[in-house]
């Protein structure tokens, strides 16, 4: 059985229409990377994931639970989603140990000792023990994005949704930061990927999803996509990055 | 000339008399200061809440701080000052100090929930975002991660308010409140000779500076603290 199921999915901002009905299901320890140019909705379907986004139509099931009806807990619902954003987003006013603190006290009400207990853990499994009373501006940009990873895991998510995390990157720090997903994966995290780290999405996908103005065009498994691309308009897009070197 | 406004033995005659009438100054300032930082911050919360339901109290938000932003200060404190205790109502302070304190309140409410609301707009909504998708309420992600920041942000522009509040304590003369400035009044209309004015003046400068020095260590600290190490 699938743990995210998305049926229809289609939102527009203004007369801008970005999702024009989306379908995917994504089972449980499942890796489903979206790949697709800048503008093909890959942010958008996931911001609408954790409802940050509301939707025109269609339906998304996480688990047994419709979070797309009308009067759900949002909150409620977004505790069991973990997403990270492309710009870190950390609290720059908190140190390392309060913005992964935050989310269980605040969300879950857990007591601040259990919640720095269980953060200060979670951060020595991603090298970050040493950061703990640091601030965020302080730190690269892939110990920040590393310590984001982790804010979000504190909530120990069901799912987790990487929305372009290693574009604002300098090169040199990407590879930190795909360790952790890769660490992720392996320990049967499900996750939902935005991304334009195709090596990356080549080795660690279980599937790859192409979008494309709005709807998913192709979909299959990395070595299919790569390689043998069905659609047109797939190859088109995989062309033009093999012809920026990065694949 | 200097006879007038320097002589340096009026001046020394009429220290203790307006140093004293100056409490009160400080007294108003004080309390005046601390229910405007709340209030202030309410009003702007208020005027920041989102969607078509809430539109009414943004409309209210919106006419208060215009209206007394636009009124001047010394009409607000003449009409509640004079005002109010005319009514004779019982239950009504009579106390002229009190409504200059509750039109001071009411005024710089005004003034302080712009620039509040000022630090609220520049907390990028990003972060409100990322509080939000962690499970936070409207309510938590307020108060935890756009208010820290955008209070941090408007500490200079919020002195620059207080120094404008402390200085117009001196508007509550007008109803009688025997304040630094009224006290030098009264000196001066005694002898006519305006050293006594020079007097008030220079205690209303001597709070003023430390009150700037104290914000640029705050600024200066805050600074320190989130980006010590780094080159920025």
């Amino acid at each position: 059985m699938s743990l995210v199921r998305i049926e229809g999915l289609r939102k527009s901002f203004g007369k801008l229409e970005v999702l024009r009905g989306i379908d995917l299901d994504i089972a449980e320890h499942e890796v489903v990377c979206l790949i697709g140019a800048s503008g093909s909705g890959k942010s958008t379907l996931l911001r609408c994931l954790n409802l940050l986004e509301p939707v025109d139509a269609g339906r998304i099931v996480i688990g047994d639970e419709e979070i797309t009806a009308r009067g759900v807990d949002v909150n409620r619902i977004r505790r069991g989603i973990g997403i990270v954003f492309q710009a870190y987003n950390l609290f720059p006013h908190m140190s390392v140990l309060e913005n992964v603190t935050l989310g269980p006290r605040k969300a879950l009400g857990m007591p601040r000792s259990t919640a720095e207990a269980e953060a200060t853990e979670l951060l020595a499994r991603f090298g970050l023990a040493d950061k703990s009373d640091e601030y965020p501006d302080r730190l690269s940009g892939g110990q920040q994005q590393r310590v984001a990873i982790v804010r979000a895991l504190a909530l120990k998510p069901a799912v987790m949704l990487l929305d372009e995390v290693t574009s604002a990157l300098d090169p040199e720090l990407v590879a930190e930061v795909l360790n952790v997903i890769r660490e992720l994966a392996a320990g049967g995290m499900t996750m939902l990927i935005a991304t334009h780290e195709m090596g990356f999405a080549r080795d660690s996908a279980s599937r790859v999803c192409f979008l494309d103005d709005g709807v998913i065009l192709e979909q299959g498994a990395p070595a299919q996509i790569f390689s043998h691309p069905s659609e047109p308009r797939t190859r088109q897009f995989l062309d033009r990055i093999i012809a920026a070197g990065r694949l | 000339m200097r006879a007038a406004f320097f002589d340096w033995g009026k001046y020394r005659d009429s220290f203790p008399a307006i140093s004293r009438a100056f409490l009160l100054n400080v007294k108003i300032f004080c309390i005046a200061e601390a229910f405007i930082l709340v209030f202030a911050l309410l009003l702007a919360v208020l005027r920041s809440l989102p969607g078509p339901v809430f539109f009414p109290i943004r409309a209210l938000a919106i006419a208060y701080a215009d209206f007394f932003r636009g009124v001047p200060t010394i009409l607000v404190i003449a009409l509640l000052g004079f005002g109010a205790p005319a009514l004779a109502i019982d239950g009504i302070p009579t106390s002229t100090t009190f409504w200059g304190v509750v039109s001071l309140v009411l005024i710089y409410t005004a003034y302080v929930s712009e620039v509040y609301r000022a630090g609220i707009e520049s907390v990028h909504p990003s972060q409100e975002a990322a509080a939000r998708s962690l499970g936070l309420t409207r309510g938590q992600a307020l108060t935890s991660v756009v208010l820290p920041q955008a209070v941090r942000r408007v500490i200079p522009p919020l002195l620059n308010d207080f120094i404008g509040l402390q200085k117009d304590t001196a508007l509550v003369g007008i109803l009688g409140s025997v304040e630094a400035f009224k006290q030098a009044q009264i000196e001066v209309s005694a002898d006519f000779n305006f050293t006594h004015y020079l007097v008030a003046a220079t205690l209303f400068v001597a709070i003023t500076i430390p009150l700037a020095r104290f914000t640029d260590w705050l600024v200066a600290r805050d600074r320190r603290r989130r980006l010590a190490g780094s080159l920025t």
